[in-house]
């Protein structure tokens, strides 16, 4: 049963492939692979954490005001982790701190406290979150990996095509611009939807 | 718990003022005990980058650096003295690119017309576009450059890439961040010209 939940919001039921949810943020950072990790990271804690907790909480919240409870919750997660960050590792907290509010608002947290955490025990939320978090963080370093390399010609910030290819340098390579912009992201991100939709056996939108 | 009661209006604003007061503590309580930390990163990040701009990333501050300010209004200035004697004179930018604030640090040589270093750092610019400013690649160029044409102050022209090469009052800016690098150019101008007039004191 929790093998079920940890491996299939993977690859059946992939949150960013299968079930188009946080598209807007593995558009937004996937220009280069670091952010798009630091992201991946920090979005599969924030679902971990707040499933975790919310599912613990789960038989008290008043139903008129769940989704603010929700809200503060992963909210307040979010702040602290970002406060650790500032306190004990100041560059990752500069990567971070421009997606904070990114995590926030990522459309999977919310999803899956409101399907999954709200009627299921704190173990198996707690795995759903982390495997959802991993689902979309997949998707994110994919993308990011094609985008880098073909966009900027670098891996992780190093330089991975041969400077002699360069047409500047007498060469007949160029760096395809196109890859850095959100245009490129979403046409990316379609090819790995229609990869993953190819390999699924079950059809999901004919269901 | 049955669902009647936790439907109920005292039920929900009670959860709700106890989760908020609770949520409160627990933030500011966070947030005060990790703040000297934070404030010391902060600091350390701020001397460093001064440093950048000197060629001296990793000496100890202390020892090339003096904090002085310029002028009646207090501007912040500081002065490097490297080994060799010569002084170096930093100035601090401000300035605002695409999704926000940009800042950095210009060091000028003795004759206060040409370039020595600088750096440049950003809150929330996009990755691989304009926060590409922060990178050696944009601002190593600017060493040697001019902010002078003849005896009139031009400040920096931020180019399309490519074209600054020859230009002594001109750097390569970013392709794709054309914005940012036009915050760079408003930025380096607004930020020295209330400079001009006191640098001269200090020849």
């Amino acid at each position: 049963m929790n093998k079920r939940i940890f491996l299939d919001p993977l690859f059946k039921n992939n949150p960013v492939s299968i079930l188009a949810l946080g598209i807007c943020s593995a558009l937004a950072v996937t220009v280069k692979l670091e952010p798009a990790l630091v992201m991946a990271l920090s979005v599969t804690l924030v679902t971990g954490f707040s499933e975790l907790i919310l599912s613990l909480l789960r038989n008290t919240i008043p139903n008129r005001i769940r989704i603010i409870v929700q809200l503060v919750v992963v909210a307040t997660l979010v702040i602290l982790v970002d406060l650790i960050l500032k306190a004990y590792s100041w560059q990752i907290s500069k990567q971070l701190s421009v997606f904070v509010g990114l995590i926030i608002t990522n459309c999977i947290i919310m999803g899956r406290i409101e399907a999954f955490a709200l009627i299921n025990k704190p173990f198996p939320s707690f795995v759903d979150g982390i495997a959802n978090g991993l689902g979309y963080g997949m998707i994110l370093v994919a993308v990011a990996f094609f985008r880098e390399l073909l966009g900027s010609g670098t891996i992780l910030g190093h330089h991975v095509i041969p400077g002699n290819w360069y047409v500047a340098n007498g060469g007949f390579y160029e760096n395809n611009g196109l890859f850095l912009l959100p245009p490129m992201a979403l046409i990316v991100v379609g090819l790995i939807v229609w990869i993953f939709n190819a390999k699924n056996d079950k059809k999901v939108w004919n269901k | 718990m049955d669902n009647r009661k936790r439907n109920g209006n005292a039920y929900t604003f009670i959860y709700a003022a106890i989760m908020v007061i609770i949520v409160a503590a627990l933030l500011a309580f966070v947030s005060q005990v990790l703040k000297p930390r934070q404030v010391a990163n902060m600091m350390a990040e701020k001397q460093q980058s001064i440093l950048r701009s000197v060629h001296l990333e990793g000496k100890p501050y202390e020892q090339y650096i003096t904090d002085t300010v310029a002028g009646p209004l207090h501007l912040p200035l500081y002065i490097c003295t490297l080994e060799d004697g010569t002084r170096k004179y930093v100035i601090p930018l401000e300035g605002k690119g695409l999704w926000g604030p940009l800042w950095g640090y210009l060091a000028l040589n003795d004759d206060f017309r040409t370039i020595y270093g600088a750096v440049f750092d950003h809150a929330s610019e996009t990755p691989g576009l304009g926060a590409e400013i922060s990178t050696a690649t944009f601002s190593d160029p600017f060493r040697g450059k001019s902010l002078y044409r003849g005896d009139n102050f031009v400040s920096l022209s931020v180019l399309k890439p490519g074209k600054a090469a020859e230009n002594p009052n001109a750097v390569d800016g970013i392709s794709g961040g054309t914005i940012t690098s036009r915050g760079v150019e408003n930025m380096i101008r607004e930020s020295l010209e209330p400079y001009l007039p006191f640098l001269k004191h200090y020849e």
